[in-house]
């Protein structure tokens, strides 16, 4: 039984170690993502944001999480207890447990080579709709569960969307397994954003959706829902569905990055030379500066302990500088470049990824549920279809009937683009004919 | 030895979250029960090394058709589901049918008589290393054996499909 016990162990610690790792560590970042996601909306509204606690308020999400835990924990009347304590844990659950089929660069990946790798991870994070429903239907409350099932909606109507986005890019990389869709990226010197464009646009409006963000987030409408599914939900519990909804970013953002990105690639990964040197130094150039810039900013802050964690910062930029830097210049360490570069890409992408989510939501104003719907029915899953259809012929004209890659590749997204018009086309003339209907009838729009 | 636990763990998962699935009063809590079926059912798949299909029966049953489970389950008003009567109460149909069935697995267990218990009570995994890449088996069995029934079957689903928009559009 021992014998039995460490061999166990002997196979699975490392994958162990870095679930638990995971685990720890996802909290923190989904923290510091709600710092930066308020930090960006004030400044796009010309404010400061969070500056009390910490310097520039850098130690806001600790202090939120400390708030979070002592708060008082209302479970309302009537409320179905028992599933209303499961539903926020199984939406944790199942974006933590997507986590750990990604691969974060190279060397930085839990459940290394599974054979379903995509699959896996799209599948198991679709199962946190289940807390978000379950958690609007255990409230007994109508905004809750109003929120529940537009969540519910929303989802379905989405995720085929979705998943075409990805079946197309999937026909370039000819694998499920994520390490193996890199390297076709790799062995092309492009990524597959430029093969697929039109489902890389798909996936990112679909992804959007499926985190229920702005400006998707029917879900969680305030001016009509209160907050949705998460009404009745306080403390830790409500933390517990920010931590999901934020893990979730993270996994979309990952997944889009490993299929449409290059994932942890640098940029014009082929190129060598003093070009591909210049690239290779650009990681260590930007934390330098960053150091640098905080070094330079630190006496100036008021407090002296501001002036301390500032110092900090610009220490710990410094010693990321040098980590990166390490495998250029020490000939020792030349193996570990590969790992250690790619998670800073793939990083950068990711975060890329989520600032443009955080564009989008101070920029667009929320959609109706009516228009949610079309959008998702009427013009994302036709095009996604047709995007795919045409994506495999592209794929077979060139490989079976010897036609120029390149040129089908382009020609068949061009007509993609001619049928999204034609969509979109179609779609005005539905509500040109629906308004002048409308016309006729006197609208009272007070009434009903 | 960690397969064989694995199993067990699975399949009294997923026999006790049935059993509960069926006893729950509240429809919702049997849903709950039937996902966690669902997800233990995946689970023994794994055990199997055939996780294509574990993956495929998250991706389809429980986050595709159990979600519309709840979304319906939810639209229903609940409360007056509660007071009705729960089970349909025909004893001896139900009795006849189960003997029926059970009469049926034990034969086919008492018939193959030379196979081992140990086998029976648990298929043998085949070894992970010799298993070819499971999706591509799954994807070329489909599109070059099994091509037609593939065909037939999505025809179906399409039929099925359109008439159901058909029944559902008020005006056409």
């Amino acid at each position: 039984m021992i014998h039995a016990t460490l061999e166990f162990l002997r196979t699975y610690a490392g994958p162990l170690i870095a679930a638990v790792v995971i685990v720890a560590v996802l909290p923190l970042i989904a923290g510091y993502v709600v710092l930066l996601e308020r930090k960006v909306m004030a400044h796009f509204q010309v404010r400061l944001g969070p500056m009390r606690v910490g310097p520039h308020g850098l130690l806001q999400p600790i202090a939120d999480a400390l708030k979070l835990l002592i708060k008082e924990d209302i479970i309302p009347e009537n409320a179905d207890v028992w599933i209303f304590w499961i539903a926020p844990v199984t939406s944790v659950t199942a974006a933590m447990l997507a986590m750990g089929a990604l691969a974060f660069g190279p060397a930085f990946q839990v459940a290394k080579d599974i054979n379903i790798g995509l699959l896996f991870v799209v599948g198991v994070s679709s199962l946190g709709i289940f807390g978000i429903v379950l958690g609007g239907w255990a409230s007994n409350s109508h905004y809750s569960l109003l929120g529940a099932l537009r969540s519910a909606a929303q989802l379905v109507s989405y995720e085929t969307a979705a998943g075409m986005a990805l079946v197309s890019g999937l026909l370039f990389a000819g694998t499920l397994q994520i390490t193996d869709i890199v390297k076709a990226q790799a062995s092309e010197h492009l990524w597959f954003v430029c093969f697929a464009p039109v489902s890389f646009f798909i996936y990112l409006v679909a992804s959007i959706a499926e985190t229920n963000r702005a400006p998707f987030d029917m879900p969680e409408a305030e001016s009509e829902l209160v907050a949705g599914y998460m009404t009745e939900f306080s403390g830790f519990r409500w933390a517990l569905y920010f931590l999901a909804e934020y893990a979730n970013m993270v996994v979309v953002a990952s997944v889009a990055t490993t299929l449409f990105l290059g994932g942890w690639l640098r940029p014009f990964s082929g190129l060598g030379g003093p070009a591909g040197t210049a690239l290779d130094l650009f990681p260590v150039l930007i934390l330098l500066a960053l150091a640098g810039y905080c070094g330079y900013r630190a006496p100036k802050q008021p407090v002296r302990v501001q002036q301390l964690v500032m110092f900090g910062v610009a220490g710990l930029c410094a010693l990321f500088a040098l980590v990166l830097a390490a495998p250029l210049f020490v000939g020792a360490l030349a193996g570990a470049k590969a790992g250690i570069h790619g998670a800073f890409w793939f990083f950068l992408k990711v975060s890329a990824y989520i600032y443009l989510f955080m564009w989008l939501r101070f920029t667009l104003p929320r959609y109706r549920f009516d228009q949610l719907m079309r959008l998702g029915w009427h013009f994302l899953i036709p095009l996604s279809i047709v995007n795919v259809m045409l994506l495999g012929l592209a794929i077979v004209l060139s490989s079976q009937y010897g036609v120029n890659r390149a040129l089908a590749i382009g020609v068949m997204n061009l007509i993609t683009l001619l049928f999204a018009l034609y969509l979109v086309s179609v779609e005005k003339g539905r509500e040109d004919r629906k308004a002048a209907q409308t016309a006729d009838q006197v609208t009272d729009s007070y009434a009903g | 030895m960690l397969d064989k636990a694995l199993f067990y763990i699975f399949g009294g998962v997923a026999v006790l979250s049935a059993a509960l699935m069926v006893t729950r009063r509240n429809a919702v809590h049997s849903a709950v029960f039937l996902i966690t079926s669902l997800l233990a059912t995946a689970g023994i798949y794994l055990t199997l090394r055939a996780e294509f299909l574990f993956i495929v029966q998250i991706i389809l049953y429980v986050g595709g058709i159990m979600v519309l489970f709840v979304f319906v389950i939810m639209l229903v008003n609940l409360d007056v589901a509660l007071q009705q009567i729960q089970f349909s109460r025909q004893k001896w149909v139900a009795l006849i049918v189960a003997l029926a069935l059970g009469a049926q697995v034990g034969l086919m267990f008492w018939s193959t008589g030379h196979v081992k218990r140990s086998n029976l009570l648990l298929p043998a995994a085949a070894p992970a290393d010799k298993l070819p890449p499971n999706s591509e088996t799954v994807a070329q069995s489909l599109f070059s054996a099994y091509l037609l029934p593939f065909e037939i079957a999505s025809l179906l689903l399409l039929v099925a499909m359109i008439g159901a928009v058909v029944m559902a559009k008020k005006k056409v």
